[in-house]
């Protein structure tokens, strides 16, 4: 009995202290933002029922294959990725799976008015232009055109569930983030290379890129091969959603996932900074059940050689 | 030459030759520890199979750590976490060891305040003791070096600063302790030879000085009551165990041990593996940056108390405050004036003086890992005032107590 | 007595379950050690043999060791442990003395290998003709695409070659 009052107290002072220190101190030190599940509620939704038939063509005459690549419709990216970021400071999107991808009123705000969308109005001040022009229209309805092209979007693109996460990582996070654990650069996956001088010619152009990037951004984009494990999935999930909110005044633009995307995002992410997750709660279970056991067999053990000294 | 003859078993050649017999009755069978002890007396025994799994782990972990500032981040969070088979449980298991190794140091140092334990033939226990507290947090250290990540670098630059000495402005000293201007690779070297080598060898020294000077006094009882070993002994030798006032280590202590020890391991690795951020905290998740301080910096939870001891005051009166909670554990066996072995719940104002102690050292540690500001610094300062008060009352307060 | 033999039941079963315990910590330490996913993974290396001149040995890298290629001339003796690409018989062998593991020097005005640790010899089809090494030099893995040979995977050539125990 008096063990147990003793266990107790030590197990109140533990956890006392346990709770100031981490729980406590953390929620002083980080502010906490909510999910907003990805509702985007700051757009408008689509005013009108997009045509994909019609809206592939208004895509051809709107010019975006200008500096967008659309591999799903046979339409190469017109520049390498080094001579686009020296261009525009990021390589331009391929926009095969942009339909699956994004939400639907953030694509259509993002073709009207990208700084707003991506919420990097703040970064383009004093004359300053996104690197993509705004769509005003072809001649016709623009609400519609702007309908017809994200509902050719959606047409030509892979079904949400044949997105693997990596697809979804590289399209969405790629062109900025590299992910060394995974061998993702920002010009695409480093390949194996027999003579040393190919893979530093390869390095170099990594390099250039990432100096473009760097003189767009104001800073190069972290690393994120960690990331899972520094921030957690729900800072890192609450990021994609609104930059500005958890971090006031970055470069980074707003992403424009919708929810799916986002979550196979955060998996490719565990993939890479917390891979034998499911192992460790695999092992932990048996661990456990053997822990038990031995605690078990310990107090009969015990019982049986103090029963004769008490 | 000894004489001797032909041996019957294995056994018996093992004892003509390295005295197994009497090694096993000296150290375990008639070992005697008193009977009249709780739970807490088996934290040593916890202690010892923690730091057991600090050296297992670490020596896996060692089989695949690069002691290169360019190499180290990956080939703990790369090689070992994904490549190696395991390598994610030698390195959970190594952080949370080094994290929990901590609470039950602070359990057994209280324990022993508690029961009086470091005085009246005690006190090489309890200064061999808090030697292993030093050398212990020396060792933390330099082992949270090795992943070089933000919080190592920048606590590595922290610490290494105040060296310094304030106003002393020992810069020479500082670089050279470094090996460098900043924190770079000899740095990382040479914490990596003290984590791995020296330290460990200092640790396994003490411990057996910690044991030896434990076999004179003997182990202290919840009553602090002075036993007549040999009479005891004698008693429980006669098989009259149940009235005996002692118990023999092997298998009485030890059983009782195991047990506690089974349901530690239960917490501990229930932390391992569903609830380490405390001990892997995710900011050493991020690459070292010599160009970039986070936001928010922070020593391990087991150093806050006395870090926190450190931020109220200027710079030079700061590091006399810091240096002097370093060390004044140390002379709890000589600021306690009175001869008392005795729970504190029947020695008066020390009963009162121990849980103020208690809750002080707890509310240091919260604020130290809290920002430095408004009513956080507030209640810090005053837990500092409160901390030397305690100290400096103590050889007061016991002086005059009452025989118990 | 009974309570004796109890106690001492229980802690044999105690004992026996910490040693379970014991043995799944071993487990997972022998796991450690096992060669990283990497390494398994540069287990392959492509060699294109056109270029290939006889009797010019070239030495390539596999598994961290070096390959001894060498395209064999009309008067060097045909072996069954050639490797056959259309008309060109060539040696393929890792190139590591069967003794204790140094790299013999091909000797191309004498055909032969001479390793120089300590005077063991092999002729042209990697057969040891000087002791000390005691077997001929070990035929890698590998299979033959064309005019390219993949080191590392066991193509249906090197199936026959070790069934006819000609692999070493």
């Amino acid at each position: 009995m008096k063990e147990l009052k003793i266990l107790a107290v030590v197990v109140f002072f533990t956890l006392l202290t346990y709770w100031g220190v981490e729980p406590y101190a953390h929620s002083v030190m980080h502010k906490h933002v909510e999910s907003k599940d990805f509702k985007y509620e700051d757009l408008k939704p689509l005013k009108k029922r997009g045509d994909a038939k019609r809206g592939a063509e208004t895509f051809v005459n709107a010019g975006c294959t200008g500096c967008h690549g659309v591999q799903a419709a046979n339409m190469p990216a017109p520049m390498d990725p080094i001579s686009a970021a020296a261009s525009f400071g990021v390589n331009p999107p391929d926009l095969s799976n942009a339909g699956a991808l994004y939400d639907e009123k953030f694509l259509a705000a993002l073709i009207k008015n990208p700084a707003h969308a991506l919420k990097v109005e703040h970064k383009f001040t004093e004359g300053k232009q996104h690197p993509m022009p705004g769509f005003y229209g072809v001649g016709g309805d623009m609400e519609q055109e702007v309908a017809d092209i994200v509902a050719y979007l959606k047409s030509i693109s892979k079904n949400i569930e044949e997105i693997t996460p990596k697809m979804a990582f590289e399209d969405a996070c790629g062109r900025c983030h590299a992910v060394h654990y995974e061998k993702w650069t920002q010009i695409g996956e480093k390949p194996k290379f027999k003579h040393k001088k190919d893979e530093l010619l390869f390095d170099a152009k990594v390099l250039d890129y990432q100096d473009y990037l760097t003189k767009y951004m104001g800073k190069l984009p972290p690393d994120l091969s960690m990331y899972i494990r520094s921030r957690g999935e729900h800072y890192i999930s609450t990021f994609m959603e609104d930059p500005q909110a958890l971090l006031p005044g970055t470069s980074m633009p707003r992403v424009g996932v919708n929810e799916e995307a986002a979550e196979k995002v955060i998996e490719y992410l565990q993939d890479s900074g917390d891979l034998k997750r499911d192992e460790r709660d695999s092992v932990g279970v048996i661990v456990m059940f053997y822990l038990f056991v031995f605690a078990f067999l310990a107090y009969l053990w015990k019982q049986s050689i103090w029963k004769e000294l008490h | 030459m000894a004489q001797f003859e032909k041996a019957n078993s294995l056994h018996e050649w093992l004892d003509q030759r390295l005295a197994i017999d009497t090694l096993e009755r000296v150290l375990a069978k008639e070992y005697w520890i008193p009977k009249n002890i709780n739970f807490l007396w088996a934290m040593g025994m916890v202690l010892a199979f923690t730091f057991g799994i600090l050296l297992v782990s670490g020596i896996f972990l060692l089989m695949y750590y690069q002691p290169n500032v360019k190499l180290a981040f990956d080939s703990v969070n790369y090689t070992i976490m994904r490549e190696v088979e395991f390598g994610w449980l030698w390195r959970h298991v190594h952080a949370v060891a080094a994290s929990v190794v901590f609470l039950i140091i602070y359990i057994h140092m209280f324990t022993g305040i508690y029961y009086g334990s470091y005085k009246k033939g005690r006190e090489m226990i309890w200064i061999s003791g808090m030697l292993l507290f030093v050398t212990f947090s020396a060792e933390a250290f330099s082992g949270y070096m090795l992943p070089w990540g933000q919080m190592s670098y920048w606590a590595g630059m922290v610490i290494t600063n105040l060296f310094s000495v304030g106003s002393l402005e020992l810069n020479g000293l500082v670089e050279w302790i470094r090996g460098d201007y900043v924190p770079g690779q000899a740095f990382l070297d040479r914490f990596f030879m003290l984590h791995v080598l020296l330290l460990p060898l200092a640790i396994l020294g003490l411990i057996g000085l910690h044991f030896g000077a434990l076999r004179i006094p003997h182990v202290n009882n919840q009553d602090g009551e002075e036993i007549d070993f040999e009479a005891e002994a004698a008693k429980y030798k006669a098989g009259n165990k149940k009235e005996a006032k002692v118990i023999a280590f092997k298998p009485d202590f030890l059983s009782k041990d195991m047990f506690v020890l089974s349901v530690f391991l239960i917490f501990f690795f229930y932390l391992v593996f569903w609830h380490y951020s405390f001990a892997m905290d995710p900011i050493n998740f991020d690459p070292a940056d010599p160009m970039k301080t986070p936001p928010h910096i922070y020593p391990e939870w087991y150093f806050l108390w006395s870090y926190e001891i450190l931020r109220p005051f200027p710079k030079d009166p700061g590091l006399v405050a810091f240096g002097i909670a370093q060390v004044i554990f140390f002379l709890i066996p000589f600021l306690d004036r009175s001869p008392n072995v005795a729970p504190a719940s029947r020695r008066g104002k020390f009963n009162i003086w121990f849980w103020v102690m208690l809750v002080d050292v707890i509310v240091l540690t919260v604020m130290g890992k809290l920002p430095p500001e408004g009513i956080f610094s507030t209640i810090g300062l005053v837990a500092t005032v409160v901390f030397f008060a305690l100290w400096i009352s103590l050889p007061f307060i016991t002086k005059n107590e009452k025989a118990v | 007595m009974a309570e004796n033999s109890r106690r001492d039941f229980m802690g044999k079963v105690f004992g026996g379950w910490a040693a379970l315990g014991g043995l799944g910590v071993l487990y997972a330490a022998k796991k450690t050690w096992d060669p990283l996913p990497s390494v398994k993974a540069a287990g392959f290396t492509t060699v294109d043999l056109s270029a290939a001149e006889p009797n010019v040995l070239n030495v390539e890298k596999w598994r961290g060791k070096p390959i001894f290629i060498l395209k064999k001339t009309p008067d060097m003796e045909k072996s069954d442990r050639d490797v056959v690409v259309g008309k060109d018989r060539f040696l393929v062998a890792i190139g590591l003395c069967t003794h204790l593991g140094c790299i013999p020097a091909y000797r191309p005005d004498k055909k032969d290998f001479l390793c120089a640790c300590h005077g063991g010899m092999f002729d042209t089809s990697g057969d040891n003709i000087k002791p000390p090494p005691p077997s001929p030099l070990v035929i890698p893995p590998f299979k033959v695409e064309g005019t390219k040979l993949v080191l590392g995977e066991e193509g249906p050539e090197y199936k026959k070659m070790k069934e006819a125990g000609l692999i070493a």
